[in-house]
């Protein structure tokens, strides 16, 4: 290592600093302004020749031209161990619950495991085995779940293990192996790896393409428009559509042995409800509390915006690492619009050219690569992870034309669209059935895994519905322009059998306890169940007739959802 | 401000601009604050020697030669209870004719409150307007502001709303408020005789506008000081968010900084953010609650400034005059609270959920009816039911001058439902349905 490099600030407009450094610096180096009382964070985002502009992910109030500032040598980093379930951490990785105080002070910063804590490790290597990064040596078991505890990520070329601890409680900052290479260099490997957040963790031989159904009990996603494990989704839609609460209950049902979920510049309120809530809500799968799976990065809005930037690599390197122990992840981000409005933020300080709405030029191809993160893989121990990422969108506006929405579309493989509409008519989840769709519907892989295990029928199904909804639309088009009685009664039916679907099938009530989580068999009965009722020819009379009867139709089946499946009230309805 | 012999004193300007200035100074620190021709100004950018200070009355006036003194601290008030019934300017100085106040001294605009440490809101704040109470329950520690065309009454609605509320202090924080505006909420305090638990910091139309920046501040460091130091529960009202963004602008104009939507700054979100996220329940009892005023163009909420203020607020409240009944209403569609389901059914009434969407949801079919009308067709029996109970609803519910309390809203809304539809026409649980469906139309009770 090179004698470290420090520096001297030139410059301060806002977070943005610009530092003379007295030796080399990395890009996205961090770096220590030393404040004499406090030393603050940042990270190197230029270099121009002398100059290195770097991003405070504090406030700079009181900073002066000439404060001393140390290079640290290396990237955000990001510490990967047992006892990262169930932590709540800001975008940084800092544990916020070590903090204290009410208020957040400058520079404070918090060791994001804890390592005095003592984990119960079972070998699953030997002396003399040949092992690579990221290889398992062993486990200990975090909130039920097998936790893996992996040969160092920086590890070039095969080591053999000289001596590994056998089954025992161990501190979590204990060595619990020594690995050898052929020239005789040893290195001591203990449970914490660290990796730096901005580069991603590819320690697996093959990314596949989805093909499992990952499960979320939101009747709209699985029945129409299907996440897949290791798929990629996102929510665009303007304030007021239902975004965080549709991203709350994926949270919570969805099928996953991990959830992180990264809120970046999120409302602090909305924020506070995960915290509140997850800890009292149990998987129903595991009996266990929800939050025991489950890692919050909270990045408020009015935390300084640098570390919004950094808050969803946080969390997708955390989603990798778990990925790596082949364990089903799921990665929901609220919101990746205010991800790259920080980005825009910068880009703006630094006097970068704009590229369309002030965003800047790289800005698709930052989003395209964060995407690609996710994914479903085989290891190279031929066992299989995957993370599955949702993003939500704030589209300025509401518009779906803007930079960030239309990058999010060429990246993301399921659009999930939230209509003012819809929502205007508290018909929730907003999900526009027409708009929206998912990929995955043409992928055979899906289909046959799906004929396997559920039903052969089930994108049949969901093109099937999709398909009356389309025709309900045309007819409500053509009632409005024609008029009641300038269109066929069958204009009536098409349109009525659309608001069937429309009430039992995509609405679905979150806040009801049956009606909030459907599970795949119940919503194959129920598809069944309405598009057999949509398939039927009805006649009558006079267009009137046709409201009245649906209306009725309509009710009798929203009862059923609010019933318990299979109970005696649900099979009297 | 005071000037003391050891404070660094310059003499020579090299740039001046509408709002900004730039001289040669070392050892200055990052949004300090200066004295530059006896105006108040704010170190803003450094380069080097260079240090760029925003003027908060504008440069109008300003020599080269003027003497610029760097006053080495960030902008900060005097807070403590004899704040009470005090009208203050953007700098915190007495605009009431009174002396200062003593107190002690805070830097505005400080750290945020770490999201562990903050309690969800759990309490209701009941207005008496059903558009508020009823369709969107407003809660403490919540942020929220009225989006309205700068016709609609809503400095009216906001003080109506601010001596309803169960609040030990209301903070007024006027930005480019008009005089008559200004006088009209003084009088409405002092008549509901609640002068005492006012503080009000102003800046008028007829003050700069830069100086409009520093008012949100002051205004929240005042309620953060009784919120959290006397576990007070605090009413922020701010009136108008447009005229500080506006002034954000200005700023960042003068700055020479490249321009976002709508001419806004990119950092618009932030600089928001910083301010509405200062509402906040302490788990120690003590509450800050933000209500805005967020005036809007024809309705364009598209703009930067609404849009950015919905993606940061706990929902918007709309003020919409209804044009059947020439009442104004809080638009049920469009406005919305967020916090609201963490009460509603549980602090309120069971029913309040389901009632409160169906009625939404009728209207939403009566305008739907409506739009039928207007393109000359002939309505259903159901279209001019909903017409019927749409009228109703605004006239008995909607219209913020009816005052009502909570049940009562709920028990108008079970008779306008059940006068005008069929039970299996509102899809209500059944449950609720037994318990309170009122059989006034003949209507079974059975489904």
């Amino acid at each position: 290592m090179n004698k470290q490099t420090h520096g001297v600030i030139k410059g301060i407009i806002s977070n943005l600093v610009t530092i003379e450094p007295d030796g080399p610096v990395i890009q996205n180096e961090m770096c220590f302004i030393d404040t004499g009382k406090e030393k603050l964070l940042g990270e190197v985002i230029k270099v121009n020749a002398n100059t290195v502009s770097v991003q405070v992910y504090d406030s700079t109030r009181g900073l002066t031209v000439g404060t001393k500032v140390e290079f640290t040598g290396s990237m955000l980093e990001i510490q990967l161990g047992p006892g990262i379930l169930s932590k709540r951490y800001d975008g940084l990785q800092n544990d916020l619950e070590k903090f204290e105080g009410t208020f957040l002070k400058r520079g404070e910063q918090s060791h994001p495991l804890e390592t005095e804590s003592e984990w119960n490790f079972t070998p699953l290597m030997k002396t003399g085995d040949i092992v690579n990064a990221s290889d398992w040596l062993g486990q200990v078991e975090e909130n039920g779940l097998p936790h893996k505890i992996m040969a160092p990520f920086n590890l070039v070329g095969s080591w053999k293990i000289k001596t590994i601890v056998s089954a025992g409680t161990y501190k979590l900052s204990d060595t619990i192996a020594t690995l050898e290479n052929e020239t005789g260099k040893t290195i001591d490997a203990g449970m914490i790896n660290k990796w730096p957040a901005k580069i991603p963790l590819k320690f697996f031989s093959e990314k596949l393409r989805p093909f499992k159904l990952l499960e979320t009990g939101v009747r709209t996603i699985d029945s129409l428009h299907p996440m897949l494990e290791g798929g990629t989704g996102f929510i665009p839609g303007p304030f007021g559509a239902g975004k965080t609460v549709l991203q709350h209950a994926l949270a919570k049902q969805a099928t996953a042995d991990v959830v992180v979920v990264a809120a970046c510049g999120e409302r602090a309120n909305e924020v506070v409800e995960i915290f509140k809530e997850f800890p009292e809500l149990i998987d129903p799968k595991t009996g266990r509390k929800l939050m025991e799976r489950t890692v919050i990065i909270a990045n408020t809005s009015n935390m300084p915006v640098a570390a919004r930037e950094a808050s969803v690599y946080t969390a997708m390197t955390i989603c990798e690492y778990y990925r790596n122990m082949g364990l089903k992840v799921l990665l929901l981000a609220d919101s990746t619009s205010r991800w790259a409005q920080a980005l825009r933020e910068m880009s703006n300080r630094l006097e970068e050219l704009p590229g369309p709405d002030a965003f800047p030029m790289d800005l698709p191809a930052v989003i395209s690569n964060f995407y690609s993160r996710a994914g479903y893989v085989q290891l190279n121990n031929k066992k299989f992870g995957s993370i599955t990422f949702i993003g939500t969108v704030s589209p300025a506006g509401g518009n779906f034309k803007e930079p960030v929405t239309e990058s999010t579309k060429k990246a993301a493989r399921c659009f999930y669209a939230l209509s003012q509409r819809r929502a205007d008519s508290k018909r929730y989840p907003a999900v526009d059935p027409i708009d929206s769709y998912s990929k995955y519907l043409e992928y055979p892989e899906f289909k046959k895994q799906m004929a396997e295990n559920i039903s052969g029928n089930w994108i049949e199904y969901a093109l099937e519905m999709k398909n009356f909804m389309l025709r309900a639309k045309e007819s409500f088009d053509q009632i409005n322009i024609l008029g009641d009685d300038g269109v066929p009664v069958e204009f009536h039916v098409q349109f009525w059998k659309g608001e069937l679907l429309d009430f039992v099938i995509l609405q679905q009530d979150a806040f009801d306890d049956i009606d909030q989580m459907t599970p795949v068999e119940r919503q194959l009965y129920m598809n069944e169940k309405i598009l057999s009722i949509c398939n039927t020819d009805f006649q009558f009379e006079k267009f009137s007739e046709v409201r009245p009867f649906f209306r009725k139709l309509i009710n009798i089946c929203k009862q059923m959802n609010y019933a318990e499946f299979n109970s005696e009230p649900y099979k009297e309805l | 401000m005071e000037i003391t012999p050891f404070q660094k004193r310059i003499t020579h300007i090299d740039y001046i601009t509408k709002a900004t200035c730039t001289l040669k100074a070392s050892g200055i620190k990052n949004e300090e604050l200066a004295i530059v021709d006896g105006r108040l100004a704010q170190v803003v950018k450094m380069k080097g020697d260079d240090v760029t200070l925003q003027i908060f009355s504008g440069t109008e006036g300003i020599a080269s030669n003027s003497e610029v003194i760097f006053l080495g601290e960030s902008p900060s008030i005097q807070v403590s209870e004899k704040m009470r019934g005090r009208f203050f300017n953007a700098f915190g100085k007495p605009i009431d004719g009174w002396p200062e106040i003593e107190g002690t001294k805070t830097e505005i605009g400080g750290p945020s409150v770490n999201p562990v440490r903050r309690l969800q809101p759990n309490q209701p704040i009941f207005t008496g307007i059903a558009g508020i109470d009823l369709n969107n329950t407003l809660l403490g520690g919540q942020k929220i502001p009225f989006f309205a065309d700068p016709d609609q009454p809503y400095n009216e609605v906001m003080a109506s709303v601010a001596l309803k509320a169960n609040a030990d202090k209301i903070i007024l924080g006027g930005m480019g408020l008009s005089n008559d505006d200004f006088l009209y909420f003084k009088n409405a305090f002092s008549q509901a005789g609640v002068s005492d638990k006012i503080i009000a910091f102003i800046n008028t139309t007829g003050d700069p506008p830069v100086e409009r920046l520093l008012i949100p501040d002051s205004a929240l460091t005042t309620a953060e000081y009784f919120a959290f130091q006397k576990n007070e529960n605090v009413l922020v009202l701010l009136t108008d968010m447009t005229l500080y963004a506006d002034a954000l602008s200005i700023v960042s104009n003068r700055m020479d900084q490249i321009p976002s939507k709508d001419s806004m700054p990119g950092s618009l979100y932030s600089d928001l953010a910083r301010l509405y996220e200062k509402a906040v329940q302490f788990p120690e009892g003590g509450s800050i609650t933000i209500i805005a005023v967020t005036t809007i163009n024809q309705g364009d909420i598209t703009h930067a400034i609404p849009d950015n203020t919905g993606y940061i607020t706990e929902g918007q409240l709309f003020l919409r005059k209804d044009s059947d009944t020439g009442k104004v209403i809080i638009d049920p569609f469009r406005s919305l609270s967020r916090l609201k389901q963490l009460v509603i059914g549980k602090k309120t009434r069971e029913d309040h959920p389901q009632v409160m969407n169906a009625c939404i949801r009728l209207y939403a079919d009566a305008a739907e009816a409506k739009t039928k009308m207007d393109n000359g067709f002939d309505l259903s029996d159901y279209d001019k039911r909903t017409l019927k109970f749409a009228k109703q609803y605004t006239l008995q519910l909607l219209a913020i001058d009816v005052q009502l309390e909570m049940n009562a809203m709920l028990d108008i809304a079970w008779k306008l439902l059940s006068a005008n539809f069929k039970v299996e026409e509102v899809g209500i649980k059944e449950e609720f349905i037994k318990k309170y469906w009122k059989q006034t139309h003949g209507a079974e009770v059975s489904i």
